[in-house]
C-alpha cells in the first residue's frame, strides 16, 4: 500500500499436499529496512523464503517487488531483479575456491557468452579480470580475504555463511534474505555477522532475515513478522514484539500460563 | 604470465603433433593416432557436459554417426564438397541436439540418462534400418577426403595433421571455456543448482549450451572419421560406443581437460595392446578398468598426480 515498499507479499499461500505451510500472509518491506522473520519450527519462514525467491510457486497470493509482480518467475530471473539469498543448509559449491564462489556471484552482472569464452575474445578477458577484482573486493567485506584460494567445502561453518554472504552480495541485490546467518555462529562471530548486516544496510541494500538468535534479531531488526503454523501472528518493532501475547504464547506454549 | 602459458602450451602442442607426424612409422599407427585424435574431440565435449555440467550422456555415438553419416550421404550419394558436408553434419547435430536436449535436461541423474540412452539407441537402429539412405548394415564406401582448391588430404600424414591440428583447436577452445565466466557456472550447477539458479544462473539454458557443444564435438569428430577412414559402417555408433566414451572421461578424469586427452588414448590404444590375448581381450579390459576406478577413482591423471605426491610425503617423511 505504501508507494515505498520495496517487497510485497499480499495473500500469499502455498500448501503442500494437505499442509497449509504458508497460509494468507501479508507483509512489506520498506527500503533500507532490516526486517526480521521469527517464529517456531515449522512456521513457513524458509517456505517463504523459497515463494519470494521463485523457489517455489505460491498457490495464490501476490508477491511484487520494485512494483512489479515476481511469483512464478523462475529464480534466476528473480536473482535478475535484485533479490538474493543465502541458504539456512548451507549451499556452497564445494569443489570451487572460495574467490570462484563469489566469482560464480557476478554472473549476473556480466555478459561473456560461450562463444566469447571459447574464443577468449580482449573484452571478455577484461571482464574475467574485473570479476575477479570486485570479487576480491566483496570477500575482503565479508572479512575473508585471507581463504581466497581454499576450497569452499573446507572452510568451517561460520566462514561458509560469511561466504554465502559475500556471493550473496557479489549479485549486486537490492534486497538481500538471510536464512538463518547466525545458525551454528560462536558469540564473536556473531557479533561481526551484526556488524556486517549493518555495514549491508549502509550500503543502500535491504535485508530480510530468518533468525533464531533472539538477541542478535533484536539488536539489528527495524521490524519483526512473527510466523506460526503458517499464520502471520503479529508485525511490529522489536520492542512491541517483546511484549505481543500471542507470540509469548507461540514461543513458550500455548499452556504456559496454567 | 597466464596469457603467455597458453601459447606456450600450444606451441609445445603443436610441436609434438609435428614432430610426432613426420617420424611416424607406417599407416598402422598414423590409423591408430587419428583414431585417438577423434575420440579425444569427442570425449573433450563429453566431459564438458558430465565432468563439468554434472549432466550424463549415454548416446554421444548417436551425435559421432550423424556427423559420420551426413558426411558419407551427401558427399557420395550427392556429390557435395566434403567440406559443406562437414558444415551439414554440424548444423544437423546442433538442431538434434537442441531437439533431443530441451525435453531431457529437463531430467536429471539416471533419468537422463536412460533418455540420452534411448536417443543413441534409436539413432543406432535407424542408421542400421534405413538402407535406401545409409547403405544399412554394410554401410559406405569410398567416401571422398577433405580437399581445399583441388589439394586433398589423401596421405597418411597429411590426414593426420589435419586431424591433430583440429585436436589442437577444440583443445583450446575447452579450455578457454572451462576457464571462464561459462566454465564456473556450469561447475556451480554441478556442485549445487538450487544456489546457480539463487545467484541468477539460467542452468537449463546453459546445460543446453553445453549439451549442443557437446553433440558439435562429437559430429566433427563424426565427419573426420568419414573423410580420413572413407568407410563407415553402423556398428561403429552403436551404444558400446557411447559407453567407451564415458569410460574415456571417467578413467582420464571427470573435470580434467588433460584427463580427457589421457582417458581417449589409453582406451583406444589399450584394445589394440589386448588384441595378442585374444578371447581374454574383453576381461583383461574390464580388469583393469575395475582396478583403475578402484585405485584411482578421480581418473588417471589425478590419481597420478595423488600418487606421486603420495611418494614424495613418504620419500621425505622416512
Amino acid at each position: 500500500m505504501s508507494a515505498s515498499a520495496m517487497l510485497s507479499l499480499q495473500d500469499v499461500g502455498i500448501s503442500f499436499g494437505g499442509l497449509q505451510a504458508v497460509k494468507k500472509v501479508s507483509f512489506q518491506v520498506q527500503a533500507g529496512q532490516i526486517k526480521a522473520l521469527i517464529g517456531p519450527n515449522g512456521a513457513g519462514k524458509t517456505t517463504l523464503f523459497n515463494l519470494i525467491t521463485g523457489m517455489l510457486r505460491p498457490d495464490h497470493g501476490l508477491i511484487s517487488f520494485l512494483d512489479q509482480p515476481i511469483q512464478g518467475l523462475p529464480p534466476f530471473q528473480i536473482a535478475a531483479r535484485g533479490i538474493s539469498r543465502t541458504f539456512q543448509i548451507v549451499q556452497l559449491f564445494g569443489h570451487m575456491t572460495v574467490l570462484e564462489n563469489v566469482m560464480v556471484g557476478r554472473h549476473l552482472r556480466t555478459r561473456a557468452g560461450l562463444l566469447a569464452a571459447a574464443l577468449r575474445l580482449p573484452w571478455s578477458r577484461r571482464e574475467e579480470a574485473a570479476i575477479r577484482a570486485q570479487s576480491l573486493e566483496w570477500l575482503a567485506f565479508v572479512g575473508l580475504p585471507a581463504r581466497a584460494d581454499d576450497y569452499a567445502a573446507n572452510l568451517p561453518l561460520g566462514h561458509q555463511r560469511l561466504l554465502e554472504i559475500a556471493r550473496a552480495l557479489a549479485t549486486e541485490p537490492k534486497l538481500l534474505l538471510l536464512d538463518e546467518p547466525a545458525a551454528g555462529l560462536d558469540m564473536t562471530e556473531t557479533e561481526r555477522l551484526k556488524d556486517l548486516i549493518f555495514a549491508i544496510r549502509e550500503k543502500g541494500i535491504s535485508v530480510l532475515l530468518v533468525e533464531h538468535d533472539m538477541s542478535l534479531t533484536m539488536e539489528v531488526a527495524d521490524d519483526i513478522v512473527v510466523l506460526d503454523h503458517g499464520d502471520l501472528l503479529a508485525e511490529g518493532p522489536p520492542r512491541d514484539i517483546q511484549r505481543h501475547p500471542a507470540v509469548i504464547a507461540a514461543y513458550l506454549g500455548r499452556d504456559w500460563e496454567r | 604470465m597466464v596469457r603467455y602459458q597458453r601459447w606456450l602450451q600450444a606451441g609445445l602442442f603443436y610441436l609434438l603433433v609435428a614432430i610426432g607426424g613426420s617420424l611416424l612409422p607406417g599407416t598402422y599407427y598414423v590409423t591408430l593416432l587419428n583414431l585417438i585424435g577423434l575420440h579425444i574431440i569427442i570425449v573433450l565435449g563429453l566431459n564438458l557436459l558430465m565432468g563439468y555440467a554434472g549432466q550424463i550422456s549415454l548416446g554421444h555415438a548417436a551425435f559421432f554417426g550423424l556427423g559420420a553419416y551426413t558426411s558419407a550421404i551427401l558427399t557420395t550419394t550427392y556429390r557435395v564438397d566434403p567440406i559443406l558436408s562437414l558444415v551439414a553434419g554440424l548444423l544437423l547435430s546442433g538442431l538434434v541436439a537442441v531437439i533431443v536436449g530441451i525435453p531431457a535436461l529437463k531430467l536429471k541423474g539416471y533419468y537422463l540418462a536412460m533418455a540420452t540412452l534411448g536417443f543413441g539407441i534409436i539413432v543406432a537402429i535407424a542408421l542400421q534400418q534405413m538402407d535406401w539412405l545409409t547403405g544399412g548394415p554394410s554401410g559406405f564406401m569410398g567416401i571422398p577426403p577433405f580437399g581445399i582448391l583441388g589439394w586433398q588430404f589423401q596421405t597418411p600424414a597429411a590426414k593426420f595433421f589435419l586431424v591433430w591440428a583440429l585436436v589442437g583447436l577444440i583443445l583450446c577452445l575447452s579450455l578457454n571455456i572451462v576457464d571462464s565466466r561459462i566454465g564456473r557456472a556450469l561447475r556451480a550447477i554441478h556442485d549445487s543448482e538450487t544456489a546457480a539458479l539463487a545467484m541468477g544462473v539460467d542452468a537449463q539454458r546453459l546445460k543446453l549450451q553445453i549439451f549442443v557443444v557437446s553433440a558439435l564435438y562429437a559430429a566433427l569428430a563424426g565427419s573426420l572419421l568419414a573423410h580420413t577412414v572413407n568407410f563407415i559402417a553402423p556398428s561403429s555408433f552403436g551404444f558400446m560406443f557411447s559407453i567407451k566414451l564415458v569410460t574415456m572421461v571417467v578413467v582420464g578424469g571427470m573435470a580434467s581437460i588433460w584427463g580427457s586427452l589421457l582417458g581417449a588414448a589409453v582406451l583406444t590404444v589399450l584394445p589394440e595392446l589386448l588384441a595378442v590375448f585374444h578371447d581374454l581381450e574383453v576381461v583383461i579390459f574390464g580388469l583393469i578398468l575395475m582396478v583403475v576406478m578402484i585405485f584411482l577413482p578421480r581418473g588417471l591423471v589425478r590419481g597420478l598426480l595423488d600418487l606421486w605426491e603420495f611418494r614424495r610425503r613418504k620419500q621425505q617423511g622416512g
